[in-house]
C-alpha cells in the first residue's frame, strides 16, 4: 500500500511537471497553429535565471522568501523571453509554416549552446530550499516534499488557466480562436494581441516548470528544456491540441503511467508512454479533448 | 447628373467597388477578374452556380482568403482601397460578415458567442455609426428565442437557431455593410421564410451584400443581382429582368425557378 501511495504521488508530481510544460504548447499550437520547438528554452531560462537570481539578486536566495522572489524573476523572465520571441520572431512568420518550425528549432539550438557558452555544459547544483529535499509522510509512505510541490504547483496553475479562460475577455477570445481564428478577426477583434499574451502565459509556465525541475532534480543544466519538452509534445498530442483540461488528463496520464512501469519493469516507462501515444492516435487521432476533424480552416 | 454627384456624393458613389479581382487558392483560378458596384441602400445578390467564387469574393474584400492564395485587383469600401488593411480593421469600420456556415463558436454558449461580438474600445465611438453599446435589443427583438438560450451551448443549437445566432451576432455593432452568405442553406422551408423576413427588416437601415441560391427568396428580397460565371460577372442588373427571362436565368444559373414559393 505504501509503495503504491508513494508511486501515485510521485506519479502526479511528474504528471504536474509534464503539464506545466504541456499547458503552454497547446495553447500556443491550439490558438496560433505555432509548433513552438523553442518551448523548452523557456525553461531553461527559467531555471538559469532563478539560479542566477538566489546566487546574485539582492534579496533573493534559496530559502524562505528569498527563494520565492528567485522564482518569481525566474517566471517572469520565461514570460518576458517568450513575449520577445512571439514579437521578434514568430510573428512575421504567421502565415509560413515550415519557416517558424525552422526558427524555432534553430533558436531552441542556439539558446542551448548559449546557456553552455554562458555557464558551461556541466550541470550546476540547483538552490533549493532545505525542506524540498525532505520527505512528507503520508498514511505509510515517504512522499520527496519536491513532487508535492511539483502537483501542488500545477494544480494552481491549472485552476488558474482554467478561471482565466472562462471568466476574461481575453480568454473568451482565446477559447473562440483555438475553434475558429479567422471568425474571430471577422468579428473586428485582433486575434494577434492574445497570441502574445499566450506565449507570455505559456513562456511563465514553462519557466516554473523549468524552475520547480531544478528543485527536483537538485540540478540544473543547459539542455534539461530541450528533454523535457518531448514529453511536452507526447503530452499535448494525447490531450487534444488547444484544450488545457485534455492536457492536464493526459498530463496525468503519462505521469502516472511512467512512474508505475518504471518502478516495476525498470525503463520500460518511458517506451510505455510512447506506446500509449500511439494506440491514442489510431484509436483518437484528435487527442482525448480534440473535435473530430479539427475546426482550423 | 454632376450637379447631383457634387452635392451628395455617398448616395451616388457606390458603397462598395470591385474592380477586376482575381484570385488564385492552391494553384487553381477562383476568380478571374470580378468588378461590380454594391449601391448603398438594398439587398444586393450574389449569384452563380456552386464553386463559381461567390464565397470567395465575400471572403477576399475581407481579407479572409486562404494563407498562401494570391489576390489582385482592387476593391474600394466607401472609396477607400482595402488592400493591406487588416480584416478586424475593416469590420470595425462597419463591414458585417456573416459566413457560409454561420461561423458560429461552438464550444461557446450562446451568450459567450453574442459577447464575444461586444467592442469595448472608445475608438468605435468615432467610427461607423457613433453608438458605442452593444446593440442587444435589435438582436432580440429579432431573435427572443436566443434570450432564453443564452446559457446554452451554441453547437447543440438546431441549424435555424446557429444562424439567427449569427445574425444577431453581427447586428450587435453599427454595420454599414453587410455581407451574408447563404443565410438559408440547409434550412427547412419555414425557416428560409423567417431568414427572407429578417433579411428585409435588416435592409431597411443596412445594405447587404448577400450570397444566395433560393431564387425565390432573392426575387423577394432583393434589387440588384450581380451573376458570376466562369469567374467573372455575367450579368449585373436588376433582379426582376434576369429571373423574368427564364432561358437566361438556366442558362446562368443551370436551374428554374418556381415563382409560387416563399
Amino acid at each position: 500500500m505504501s509503495t503504491f501511495l508513494l508511486l501515485l504521488l510521485t506519479g502526479l508530481g511528474l504528471a504536474g511537471l509534464y503539464f506545466l510544460v504541456a499547458s503552454g504548447l497547446s495553447l500556443v499550437f491550439g490558438l496560433a497553429d505555432v509548433l513552438n520547438f523553442a518551448h523548452g528554452l523557456f525553461l531553461s531560462v527559467g531555471a538559469y535565471a532563478t539560479w542566477w537570481a538566489a546566487t546574485s539578486l539582492p534579496g533573493a536566495g534559496s530559502e524562505g522568501f528569498g527563494f520565492v522572489l528567485a522564482v518569481a524573476f525566474g517566471v517572469a523572465a520565461g514570460a518576458v523571453v517568450a513575449s520577445i520571441v512571439e514579437l521578434v520572431l514568430i510573428r512575421p512568420l504567421y502565415k509560413r509554416t515550415i519557416a517558424q518550425v525552422l526558427v524555432t528549432v534553430g533558436l531552441s539550438l542556439a539558446g542551448v549552446a548559449l546557456l553552455q557558452a554562458i555557464w558551461g555544459a556541466d550541470a550546476r547544483p540547483f538552490p533549493r530550499p532545505a525542506w524540498a529535499s525532505r520527505v512528507t509522510v503520508i498514511g505509510d509512505a515517504s512522499v520527496p516534499n519536491s513532487s508535492l510541490l511539483l502537483a501542488v504547483a500545477a494544480a494552481v496553475v491549472l485552476a488558474g488557466l482554467l478561471a482565466f479562460l472562462r471568466f476574461t475577455r481575453v480568454g473568451l477570445v482565446i477559447r473562440a480562436g483555438v475553434e475558429d481564428r479567422s471568425m474571430v478577426t471577422a468579428l473586428g477583434i485582433d486575434v494577434r494581441k492574445a497570441f502574445t499574451l499566450v506565449f507570455a502565459l505559456g513562456g511563465a509556465a514553462a519557466a516554473l516548470a523549468g524552475i520547480l525541475a531544478g528543485v527536483q532534480f537538485s540540478v540544473v543544466s543547459p539542455g534539461q528544456g530541450t528533454s523535457l519538452l518531448i514529453f511536452g509534445f507526447i503530452v499535448v498530442v494525447i490531450g487534444g491540441m488547444g484544450s488545457i483540461t485534455g492536457t492536464a488528463w493526459a498530463a496525468a496520464a503519462v505521469g502516472l503511467l511512467q512512474q508505475f512501469v518504471n518502478y516495476y519493469a525498470s525503463g520500460l516507462g518511458d517506451i510505455c508512454v510512447v506506446a500509449l501515444l500511439a494506440v491514442v492516435l489510431l484509436v483518437r487521432p484528435q487527442g482525448l479533448a480534440g473535435v473530430a476533424g479539427g475546426a482550423h480552416a | 447628373m454632376s450637379a447631383v454627384d457634387a452635392a451628395t456624393p455617398s448616395s451616388v458613389r457606390p458603397l462598395l467597388s470591385i474592380v477586376d479581382l482575381r484570385v488564385r487558392i492552391a494553384g487553381s483560378q477562383i476568380l478571374q477578374g470580378v468588378s461590380f458596384d454594391v449601391p448603398a441602400t438594398g439587398v444586393t445578390v450574389l449569384l452563380g452556380r456552386n464553386g463559381v467564387g461567390k464565397s470567395t469574393t465575400l471572403k477576399a474584400v475581407l481579407g479572409l482568403t486562404p494563407a498562401g492564395s494570391q489576390v489582385t485587383g482592387e476593391v474600394l469600401f466607401d472609396g477607400v482601397p482595402t488592400a493591406g488593411q487588416a480584416t478586424h480593421h475593416l469590420v470595425r469600420q462597419g463591414l458585417g460578415y456573416v459566413p457560409e456556415d454561420r461561423g458560429i463558436f461552438a464550444g461557446l454558449t450562446v451568450a459567450e458567442n453574442l459577447k464575444l461580438a461586444e467592442r469595448t474600445s472608445s475608438s468605435l465611438r468615432s467610427e461607423a455609426s457613433g453608438r458605442a453599446e452593444p446593440d442587444y435589443d435589435t438582436a432580440y427583438q429579432l431573435f427572443p428565442e436566443l434570450r432564453q438560450r443564452g446559457r446554452q451551448r451554441a453547437g447543440t443549437l438546431s441549424g435555424g437557431q446557429q444562424q439567427m445566432l449569427a445574425i444577431a451576432r453581427v447586428l450587435l455593432n453599427p454595420n454599414r455593410l453587410l455581407l451574408v452568405d447563404e443565410p438559408t442553406k440547409g434550412l427547412a422551408p419555414r425557416l428560409v421564410t423567417e431568414v427572407a423576413d429578417v433579411v428585409t427588416r435588416i435592409a431597411e437601415s443596412v445594405p447587404i451584400l448577400l450570397v444566395e441560391q433560393n431564387l425565390a427568396l432573392v426575387r423577394r428580397v432583393g434589387r440588384d443581382a450581380v451573376v458570376l460565371a466562369s469567374g467573372a460577372v455575367a450579368y449585373s442588373g436588376p433582379i426582376g429582368a434576369l429571373l423574368d427571362d427564364e432561358e437566361r436565368t438556366r442558362s446562368l444559373l443551370g436551374v428554374g425557378h418556381h415563382r409560387a414559393a416563399a
